[in-house]
Order: C-alpha cells, then sequence, then structure tokens
C-alpha cells in the first residue's frame, strides 16, 4: 500500500489524539492495559502505522519516523501517568475493601520464666560483675554441714531459730543455703567470691507469708585482705545495681553464728522511697538480707587459715524481694503454677 | 521483749531523745526494735474516782446506777454497763465534756431513763490493753480526783525490741539502758528503794548449806551451778503500789500481788529470774535441786499436771518435787494471800539441763528463756538482794541476817585479747586505743594494754556480756558501737573467684531458655508430696506439716500434675508447664556409724539419701493458641515426640528411643510406670536412660470432661551438654539431586529401622532422608502401611549424574527388599 507521507503523519496525530483520550479515560489498570495494547502493542495501532514507514519516499522518512516516535512517547508518558493515579486511588480506598485488620493476627503460645528466677538471675548477673562465680550445694544436708560447721551448736537456742525439717538423726533438708560456704571452702582455696541459690526448707506452715521451702541465695566472699569497707561497698554496689541508683542502704547490727560483726541490710523502701507506706510498716526501710564478716570459726570448721583470710557472706530471699518487687500478695502464688499468674511474668 | 521508756529513764538519769529517737538508736547500734507504741496519751483529762453507791438500773439488768466520787463537792451520777462495777473501788473516770484517747467527747446523757454525766472505762477504751472485758479496776494507793495518767505514771512509751539470741542482755530493762545512756555519764544504775537495806552475811556451801533454818541441797552440780537463797519472815501479802504495778503494766506485765511482782520487776530490771516459795510450805524446811524421778508428779502455777522423767530438773523439799527448775514453781509452794514467810531463790541452772526441762514439759517461760541462752551469774548476789530490799520496802517483813550461797564461786569475769592491728585487718577502721576504750567502756567492757605501747588489748567482759568470748566478737562491739552506716564507702579492687560456675546452672539456664522459646511456663514448687503410691524409695518427713506434705518427692511430674489440676479447677485448658527442680531417693546399701569426729567427706559419704537434679514438663490442650483463620487441634503425641527430639538434639543427652519397653531399672528412676500410658518415649544417653516422655495415664488425673489428653516428660538435668560443640561445615558447591521413593511394607517394621536401613545401604553422598508420608487404609494391603521418604544425594567435589543418584538408590531399594520386605510403589 502506497502511502505518502503526510497522510501517514496524519493518521499519527489522529491516534495520539484517540489513544489520550482513550487512555485518560480508563478507570483501572485492566483499562489502561486494553488501550496499551490497542495503541503501544506489538501490532498496536502505532506499530501498524510505523509499519508503513518502509513504503514512504526516502525524503519523507524522517519527519514521518520522527512524528511516530514523538506519538509514541506521548502516549506511553499518558499511560504511566494514568495507571500511576489509578493505583494512588486504589491505595487510598484500600480500607474499603474486606479485609478487616483489626481481626487478631495468628500468635504463639506466651512463655516466661518464673518471677523467681527472674530474680535470682538478676543478682546472680550483678555480682557477676564483681567477680562472683555461682555453686549449689545439696538439699539433704547432714548437721555438720548446716549448723556445726557455721558455728551453730546443735543443742544450742541458736538452732532454735531454725525450725528444721529431719529425715534422719544427723540427716536434715538443709535451712538455708550456708552450707554452700563450707562445701565451697572444703573444696577450694581463696579467692572465693561465690553465690549459691537455692531451695530451703524451714518448719514454717503454709500462710501469705510462710512457705514450708522456699528459695534463699547466699554470697561469699574470702580473699587476703577483705575488710568490712569492702563488705560494705560491695552490698552498696548490690543495692544500687537492683534497686535503682537512687537506693540508700542502712546497716544494723544482727546476729548470725557464722558472721562476726553481723548486720542486717535495709534499703530505702522501693514503693515510697523512704516516706512511709504499708509494705515498710512506714519506716521507710526494707530489710533485705543478713549479712556480715565471716566468723573465724567457720574458717576454722574447714581449715581455713583464720589470720590469714576473712571475708564477708550474705543471705537473701530471692522470693521476698519478687513479692516486694511485682507487689505479690500471698507467698502461695510463687509455687501454684497458675497460668492466670505465670502469664504476668511472661 | 517489751520495755517502758519510763522504766528506762529512771535507770538512766540523762538520757536524751524522745521514745522514736531511743528505738533509732537501738536499731542500729544494738538491737532491732519492731514497734514503738505510745501508751496512755490523751488521757489528760480523766480522774481517779470512786464508786461510793451501785445499785441495779431499773429498767436493765446489765447496766448499774452508780454514785461517784471523783473528788467534787457531789456526787455524780453515771450509769455503768460493765458487769465487774463494786461499790467502794475507784476506777478511771471521764467527766462530762473531757474525751476518750483518739478524742471522742463524752456528754452528759440519759440512758434508758436515767441521766449519766460521764463514763467509767475501761483499759481498752484508755489505749493501755487490750481487756475489754469490764472496766479497769484500780487497787492501790490512789486520792480520788487525782489526775488518772499521773497517778499511773503516764504517758509511757513501749518499746517491742526483736531479741536476737545473743543479746539476752537486753532482756531486761538495765541492759536496755546501758546501751542508751549518755556515754559521758554514771551509765545505768538502778535507784534504790524507799526502804531497809539487806546486807547479808552468807551461809556458804560447796553442796549445802543451812541458815535460819533452811537447808538448800544441790544433788546433782551439772543441774545448777549456784542456788542463793534468802529468807523473809513477817510480810504482809497485797497489792503492789502503784509506781511498781505501773512498771510492771509498762513491760508489758500484769501486777498480781507484792511478792509475785517483786521477783518480776527484778527479773524485767537485772534479767535474773528469781522464785519465792512460801516456807510455810516447804516439807522439812528444805529445798534439793535434783533430777526429777521416774513418774515423778508435779502441778505448776499454770495448773497443768506432769509426770516427769529424770531428763527433767525440780526444786524439791524434803519429800517432794514442789517447782521445775528454772522454768516454773509449783501450785503447792505457791505464794498466798495468807503467805508470811518466804525463801527466794536466785539459782544458776545449767543452759541445757533448763532446754531439756522446759522441752520435756512443754512449758517455755521467761525464766527459762534466760537460763537456757545463761544468766550473768556475777550478778546473782546484787539481784537477790535488790528483790529482798523491795520486798521489805511493799510487803514490810524481815529478812534472815543470813543468806544461803550453795555451789560453785562466781566466775571470773572473761578477758579476751583484742589486737588493734586486727581492727584495721576486719573493719578497715584505724583507731587508737583511746579510741577503742571510748567506744566500749561506756557498754561495760574494761580495757588495759597488754604491754606499753602493745598491739593487744586485754579487755574484761562483763557478767551480763556471756555471749562475748573471742576477738571477732569484740570486733562487732566495736564496729557497732562506731556505728554500722559511719564506715566510708571505699569500693576495693578485687581477684575474681577461683571457684568455677557449677554446671547445673547451666545446664538449668539452657532447659529454661528452650522450654520457655517453646510456649511453656516455668512452674516452682515446694518438693512435698502425699504418701499415696507407696514407693520403698521415698523419704518421710519426721516431723511433717501435714500427711499432704509428708513424703520427699521422687519425681517432679506427679507435682506437676497436680499443678495441671489446679488450673484444671481454675477453668484453664491449655495448660504448658515446666519445672527444673530436685528428686529424691535412697541410696543402695548400708552406710557405715559415723564416729563423732568424721570428717565431711565421712559424714556425705554415709549419707543413706540421695538427690538428683531433674526437669519435667507437662503439655495439654489447644496446640497452638485459638485463632479465628485456623483449627487448632489439642497437642497430640507427636508435639509431644518432637518437644522431646528437640530437647535432646538442642541440650545434646541423647537419642529419641521411641516406643522402647521400659526395664525395671528405668520404671524404678523415673516411677513412670504409674503414671505413663504405654505410648512412651525414652531417652538414652552414654549414660543410660536420661529421660521419658509419653501420655499421661488418665487414671493419674483427677481430669474435667471438657480437658484434652495430657503429655509430659522428665529428663536427668546431669547428662546435659553445655558445651559448645558446633563446628562449621562448608557450604555446599555443587547441587543436590533428590528422588522419592514410596513403597509399602509390613506395619510391624518400624519407621526408625527403615530409617536405619536406608541410611546404612546408601553411600555417603546421602545427605538427608525425610519420611514425608504415611499411609494406612484402603489401598493398602491389610498389615502393611505405605512410606514415602524424600532421600537428597549430594557430591562435595562434583555434579552428581543421573547414573550414579539411580545406582545409589536402587542399592537402597534392594536393601529394602531383602532385608525388611519391602514393595517399591513408584519411585
Ligand atoms: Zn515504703
Amino acid at each position: 500500500m502506497a502511502t505518502d507521507g503526510r497522510s501517514l503523519r496524519e493518521r499519527l496525530e489522529e491516534i495520539r489524539q484517540r489513544g489520550i483520550s482513550a487512555i485518560r479515560s480508563a478507570t483501572d489498570r485492566d483499562e489502561v492495559e486494553q488501550a496499551r495494547v490497542e495503541y503501544l502493542g506489538r501490532s498496536g495501532l502505532i506499530s501498524q502505522a510505523m509499519s508503513e514507514l518502509r513504503d514512504l519516499p526516502v525524503e519523507e522518512k524522517p519527519e514521518t519516523g520522527q512524528t511516530g516516535n514523538r506519538v509514541k512517547g506521548e502516549l506511553e508518558t499518558t499511560l504511566e501517568l494514568r495507571l500511576s493515579e489509578i493505583e494512588a486511588a486504589a491505595a487510598a480506598s484500600a480500607p474499603t475493601t474486606s479485609v478487616d485488620l483489626t481481626l487478631p493476627g495468628r500468635r504463639s503460645w506466651r512463655d516466661g520464666i518464673h518471677p523467681v528466677t527472674r530474680v535470682i538471675d538478676e543478682i546472680c548477673e550483678i555480682f557477676r560483675e564483681i567477680g562472683f562465680t555461682v555453686a549449689t550445694g545439696p538439699e539433704i544436708e547432714s548437721d555438720w554441714h548446716n549448723f556445726t560447721a557455721l558455728n551453730i551448736p546443735l543443742d544450742h537456742p541458736a538452732a532454735d531459730m531454725h525450725d528444721t525439717f529431719y529425715l534422719a538423726d544427723d540427716r536434715l533438708l538443709r535451712t538455708h543455703t550456708s552450707p554452700v560456704q563450707a562445701r565451697v571452702m572444703l573444696a577450694h582455696e581463696p579467692p572465693i567470691r561465690v553465690l549459691a541459690p537455692g531451695l530451703c526448707f524451714r518448719r514454717d506452715p503454709w500462710d501469705a507469708s510462710h512457705a514450708p521451702a522456699f528459695e534463699q541465695i547466699e554470697g561469699l566472699a574470702v580473699d587476703e585482705g577483705i575488710d568490712f569497707i569492702e563488705f560494705r561497698s560491695a552490698i552498696d554496689f548490690f543495692v544500687q545495681r537492683f534497686f535503682g541508683a537512687g537506693t540508700r542502704t542502712r546497716f544494723r547490727p544482727s546476729y548470725f553464728p557464722f558472721t562476726e560483726p553481723s548486720a542486717e541490710v535495709d534499703v530505702t523502701c522501693f514503693l515510697c522511697d523512704g516516706s512511709g507506706c504499708s509494705t515498710c510498716k512506714g519506716t521507710g526501710w526494707i530489710e533485705i538480707m543478713g549479712s556480715g564478716m565471716v566468723n573465724p570459726a567457720v574458717f576454722d570448721a574447714v581449715g581455713y587459715d583464720s589470720e590469714k583470710y576473712t571475708g564477708y557472706a550474705f543471705g537473701m530471699g530471692p522470693g521476698r524481694i519478687a513479692m516486694l518487687r511485682y507487689r505479690i500478695p500471698d507467698i502461695r502464688l510463687l509455687y501454684e503454677g497458675d497460668v492466670s499468674f505465670l502469664e504476668q511474668f511472661g | 521483749m517489751d520495755v517502758s521508756v519510763n522504766w528506762l529513764r529512771a535507770l538512766a538519769p540523762g538520757m536524751q531523745g524522745s521514745a522514736t529517737e531511743l528505738a533509732d538508736r537501738l536499731s542500729l547500734q544494738a538491737i532491732p526494735v519492731d514497734r514503738v507504741v505510745s501508751v496512755g496519751d490523751g488521757l489528760e483529762g480523766i480522774v481517779v474516782a470512786r464508786v461510793v453507791e451501785a445499785a441495779r438500773h431499773p429498767d436493765a439488768d446489765r447496766l448499774t446506777l452508780c454514785k461517784v466520787d471523783a473528788g467534787r463537792d457531789e456526787l455524780i451520777d453515771v450509769v455503768c454497763g460493765a458487769p465487774n462495777v463494786e461499790q467502794g473501788a475507784l476506777y478511771p473516770y471521764v467527766p462530762p465534756g473531757e474525751s476518750l484517747p483518739g478524742g471522742f467527747v463524752i456528754e452528759s446523757r440519759k440512758i434508758r431513763g436515767e441521766m449519766s454525766h460521764g463514763m467509767l472505762c475501761s483499759e481498752k477504751e484508755l489505749g493501755l490493753g487490750r481487756d475489754s472485758g469490764g472496766i479497769l479496776r484500780l487497787d492501790g494507793e490512789f486520792t480520788v480526783g487525782q489526775g488518772f495518767a499521773e497517778a499511773m505514771a503516764l504517758p509511757d512509751a513501749r518499746l517491742e525490741l526483736d531479741l536476737t539470741p545473743n543479746r539476752i542482755d537486753l532482756a531486761c530493762h538495765l541492759g536496755v539502758a546501758r546501751e542508751l545512756a549518755p556515754d559521758d555519764g554514771p551509765g545505768a544504775v538502778p535507784p534504790p528503794f524507799d526502804g531497809p537495806g539487806w546486807d547479808a552475811s552468807w551461809a556458804d556451801g560447796v553442796s549445802e548449806a543451812e541458815a535460819g533454818g533452811v537447808r538448800i541441797v544441790i544433788e546433782d552440780a551439772d543441774r545448777c551451778n549456784r542456788y542463793l537463797g534468802a529468807i523473809v519472815r513477817g510480810i504482809t501479802v497485797g497489792p503492789s503500789p502503784e509506781w511498781l504495778q505501773a512498771r510492771l503494766r509498762g513491760a508489758g506485765a500484769r501486777p498480781i500481788n507484792n511478792v509475785v511482782d517483786a521477783t518480776n520487776y527484778v527479773l524485767l530490771e537485772l534479767n535474773q529470774p528469781l522464785h519465792a516459795f512460801d516456807l510455810a510450805r516447804l516439807g522439812g524446811s528444805e529445798v534439793r535441786v535434783r533430777a526429777a524421778e521416774a513418774g515423778e508428779k508435779l502441778r505448776t502455777l499454770d495448773g497443768v499436771d506432769h509426770e516427769l522423767t529424770p531428763v527433767a530438773t525440780v526444786i524439791a523439799d524434803a519429800e517432794t518435787a514442789i517447782a521445775l527448775a528454772g522454768v516454773m514453781g509449783g501450785e503447792d509452794s505457791e505464794v498466798t494471800l495468807d503467805t508470811t514467810d518466804l525463801l527466794i531463790e536466785c539459782a544458776a541452772f545449767d543452759p541445757r539441763h533448763t532446754r531439756h526441762t522446759a522441752r520435756a514439759t512443754g512449758l517455755a517461760t521467761d525464766a527459762s528463756y534466760r537460763f537456757e541462752r545463761g544468766i550473768d551469774e556475777t550478778g546473782q548476789e546484787s539481784a537477790i538482794r535488790r528483790c529482798v530490799e523491795l520486798i521489805l520496802a511493799i510487803a514490810g517483813g524481815v529478812a534472815d541476817s543470813n543468806g544461803l550461797r550453795v555451789g560453785s564461786p562466781p566466775p571470773a569475769n572473761r578477758v579476751v585479747a583484742l589486737r588493734i592491728s586486727r581492727i584495721g585487718r576486719v573493719l578497715g577502721l584505724d583507731l587508737s586505743v583511746e579510741e577503742v576504750t571510748r567506744l566500749i567502756a561506756p557498754i561495760g567492757f574494761d580495757t588495759r594494754p597488754k604491754a606499753v605501747d602493745s598491739d593487744v588489748l586485754l579487755v574484761t567482759v562483763p557478767g551480763w556480756r556471756g555471749d562475748v568470748t573471742t576477738e571477732a566478737d569484740l570486733l562487732e562491739e566495736v564496729a557497732r558501737r562506731f556505728g554500722y552506716d559511719a564506715f566510708p564507702r571505699q569500693p576495693r579492687s578485687f581477684r575474681p573467684s577461683a571457684v568455677p560456675d557449677c554446671a547445673d546452672r547451666g545446664r538449668a539456664d539452657e532447659v529454661r531458655s528452650l522450654l520457655v522459646s517453646r510456649g511453656l511456663y516455668e512452674a516452682r514448687s515446694v518438693p512435698f508430696v502425699p504418701a499415696g503410691r507407696s514407693a520403698e524409695s521415698r523419704i518421710p518427713l519426721l516431723k511433717p506439716l501435714s500427711a499432704a506434705e509428708g513424703f520427699l518427692r521422687t519425681d517432679l511430674i506427679p507435682v506437676l500434675l497436680g499443678r495441671v489440676e489446679h488450673n484444671w479447677s481454675r477453668g484453664h485448658r491449655d495448660i504448658r508447664l515446666f519445672e527444673v527442680g530436685t528428686v529424691f531417693g535412697r541410696r543402695a546399701g548400708d552406710q557405715a556409724e559415723l564416729p563423732a569426729d568424721a570428717t565431711p567427706e565421712q559424714r556425705d559419704a554415709a549419707n543413706p539419701f540421695s538427690e538428683e537434679r531433674r526437669f519435667a514438663f507437662v503439655l495439654t490442650g489447644a496446640r497452638l493458641p485459638v485463632h479465628w483463620g485456623s483449627e487448632s487441634p489439642d497437642t497430640d503425641m507427636w508435639d509431644l515426640v518432637g518437644l522431646v527430639e528437640e530437647l535432646a538434639e538442642e541440650l545434646g543427652f541423647g537419642t529419641v528411643e521411641p516406643g522402647l519397653e521400659p526395664d525395671e531399672s528405668s520404671e524404678r528412676t523415673f516411677g513412670f510406670d504409674s503414671w505413663l500410658d504405654e505410648a512412651v518415649v525414652h531417652v538414652g544417653g552414654n549414660g543410660g536412660l536420661t529421660g521419658v516422655a509419653g501420655r499421661v495415664r488418665a487414671t493419674m488425673i483427677d481430669a474435667p470432661r471438657w480437658s484434652a489428653p495430657v503429655f509430659a516428660g522428665e529428663f536427668r538435668l546431669d547428662p546435659i551438654q553445655t558445651e559448645d560443640q558446633r563446628e562449621y561445615q562448608s557450604l555446599p558447591q555443587y547441587p543436590a539431586v533428590s528422588r522419592d521413593l514410596a513403597f509399602t511394607l509390613a506395619t510391624s517394621v518400624s519407621v526408625a529401622d527403615v530409617e536405619r536401613t536406608i541410611r546404612a545401604a546408601a553411600p555417603p553422598l546421602l545427605t538427608s532422608v525425610r519420611l514425608f508420608d504415611v499411609y494406612e487404609g484402603d489401598k493398602v494391603e491389610e498389615g502393611r502401611r505405605s512410606l514415602a521418604w524424600r532421600l537428597v544425594f549430594r557430591a562435595p567435589d562434583r555434579t552428581l549424574t543421573d547414573p550414579e543418584v539411580d545406582g545409589a538408590v536402587a542399592g537402597v531399594v534392594h536393601r529394602l527388599e531383602d532385608d525388611l520386605d519391602v514393595r517399591i510403589r513408584a519411585s
């Protein structure tokens, strides 16, 4: 088919106008695609028109070719524009589609470490920073390890402080984690810095604040040159880390046969910041540990030279601390395994 | 122990500070004070009044119409509801317009038609005690119209001390006053009484003495170091004067009569337990300290009858036991209103024997508490003199000039050496001899240097500080008097611990993090269980708190099942819990008798019990939390097996052996015979059985109808590998080729056997074998099932060719056909 450049250029112009209006009037992606195929496709109107180019006289070719390319470019630009308009409109209207994203998503089971374990882990982590490692000992002890080695005579009122579960004449459920002190010293030479978390047993009937078994965490540091000042400073370090930087400590005289001097450690009440509340019975202070310098009698019992070595020891109740920290009103909740309780610590 | 602040002030004049400040000082320097209680605040308007007439209210049986003399011109009409109002007696009276403590204002008003102007009050209404059973009757010398607070030596404050076993010296007012007395004053000194003195000449004896017609015998010197006696004749028993009653009330003791009150007063002031016998009721006018005879009977003051054994120590007269030594007097020799002559006892009973006497009779008294902890044996003479002088002052009579003193002489005061250098080493304080002396001398410690410029300070310990026996004890005295809070805070450099972390702790951590990552909660429990099924290895507590907690657990699972039941009772159906804990058992074989001086190692070797660290879990309910978009079937056996496989792999503690028949020893070890169904998974390792898991037998648990099957597992902790044994494997360079293999075989052949056979038959090129389909049913012959496997081959150094892989698969198929009689369905 012979044609001249002019009429081909006119046809291209006509294609341009129709194409633009077709693209502009498209309302969705499918209609845009239809227009693309019709005008810009491999066998679309522009391709058809351009295929006639080869039949034109040589002098007509450049101008007509340029016209074709211009029309094609213009339609392509229009098409892209229209497509992005349609996509933007679709995005804007997305919530009106059938998906309700307020529906709950698919979850896995909740889980959790026991609050007492959390407290134990945290205490261990803090003391690790000042050189402590973790030790354990048996829960069934000999009376020697539980009492005698710790300077507690068996037939003495001091042993009354521990209402003991006996299993045999000389075997008992440990009343504190302190026998781990003796075991560690029997097995190792200083320097010693250990923590011993574990279960202890006392003949206390169940009530809101007593359980016949409960966790304790023992600490022991023995080396040359440890003095009361170091002891105070180490406990202060722990307290500031565990209870917060503003927390103050107060050391009071107390009595533990295995420490001398002995001290009870109070911290400013973290519930009322020391202003007095029901938890601290209005005193502003909460008792958190028993402690003291290791009694030389204990060193003698385990064969340490009490002239060469000094040390400090302390004991805390992670269960009690967990109860204070999380405001758990009843110790029995710690041991019931109630899912509604445990999930609060997940 | 309750102490009265008024009493403390009387003992240590010049003592500064409010009751709260005194309590703080005690807490920070000596002993915890649990509570400070103000006594008798707000009593300003209340006066002492006498009920002159008491008549029944015409319209109400329980009401009394009283004419009250409150020291005014006219008698006052008061209607009283108390059952104990008595004509002629004295009571506290609140006139109209005045108020009770707490601010309640009393007004004149009509009660059942009769006018009542004011009110007679009970102890409780006055805030002085708990007794609300009647109005407070005032026995003693009072003036009508006198201010009640003044008459009762009020207001006062009560300090409730939390005594530690070492500081028995603080169980009396003088001891507490010593801690609080000004350092620069005379210290704490009991003020003299308004009456005759008593300077005894002593009739001494080692085991017996006689004076004033009374004989004292110590038959068993082990049981009593010393027995002092004083005789007072011609006394009049009656109520104590108000000042004495006020003292006793202030310390929480109830006044009884002047003689008993005098002994109680000395106990609460000086810490010396004393006892007064009615001399007329002592058979043979003698007392003997001896062991009780077997079957000997005694009724104590509290009206309880005891049948004694020789463990108990008694005071006896010539015929029979009349008191439990150091614990409680007997009813038959008790002082009564008719008593005129007294024998006053001030003895030093042995702590251990007193403890045994108290335990044998189930008694714990103020006296036994002190004797068990050791009294001040150097203070007995002053205590008995104080008691005699008090009785002479308030009950009249004449004291025999001879006192009796039997036993060994009082021990000399202990001298303990204190090195100044040791203060530096243990406390970190650089104190001089003078500074140390200034700290501890005010509380009774005398100091003198051993020699000029000596490092050693010789410290004489006062008799009331039996707890101070070593240099360490003196260091505590120095430290607490210095003030624990006055120590500088100086963090010191430290050497890290030579003790390695214990492995169990790391193992427990691994278990916790793994099980938590699988959506389980950690539980903790008390390891006590009821008798339940009999297990010979189970250890009973000798004195359990209850039958439900009478034994130590031998397994964790039953305790966790208890937790499951608890959760069911709260309506939870989906329960996923684990616990890391200890189980207990008995060691095989007989243990040797231990010598008294056994080494710690021998003691451990002789332990008849064993314990083991374990972990356990329970799973029941939906596999996944309920979701609207998907089904959530219940946890089943394959969830359990999968979890066990993951545990075994990730904790490196062995291989899973499904369907293994439990043997005798594993049943005993894990006790699962009773709680697991036949579907059991064993985990074995190098050291034998490491754990079991399975479905919990329905009969083991009290399951509600809506509950799901329960799955559980229990494992030893010690086979867990905490070392990181991972090693990098180079990444594959050449493509893998996979082939699927489906065949039928007898259902009796286990999947584990098939996998083993495949692995054995294939060349090392086989990198993985995975079962992806199991079918049993119509399309397969009866007694057979179809298994489909995907085998993946890969060579580390080249691309595998099809013929190579085909050959490998053919080898596998042959072996399966030969060994397991499989029939190939497709490949
Ligand atoms: Zn508070």
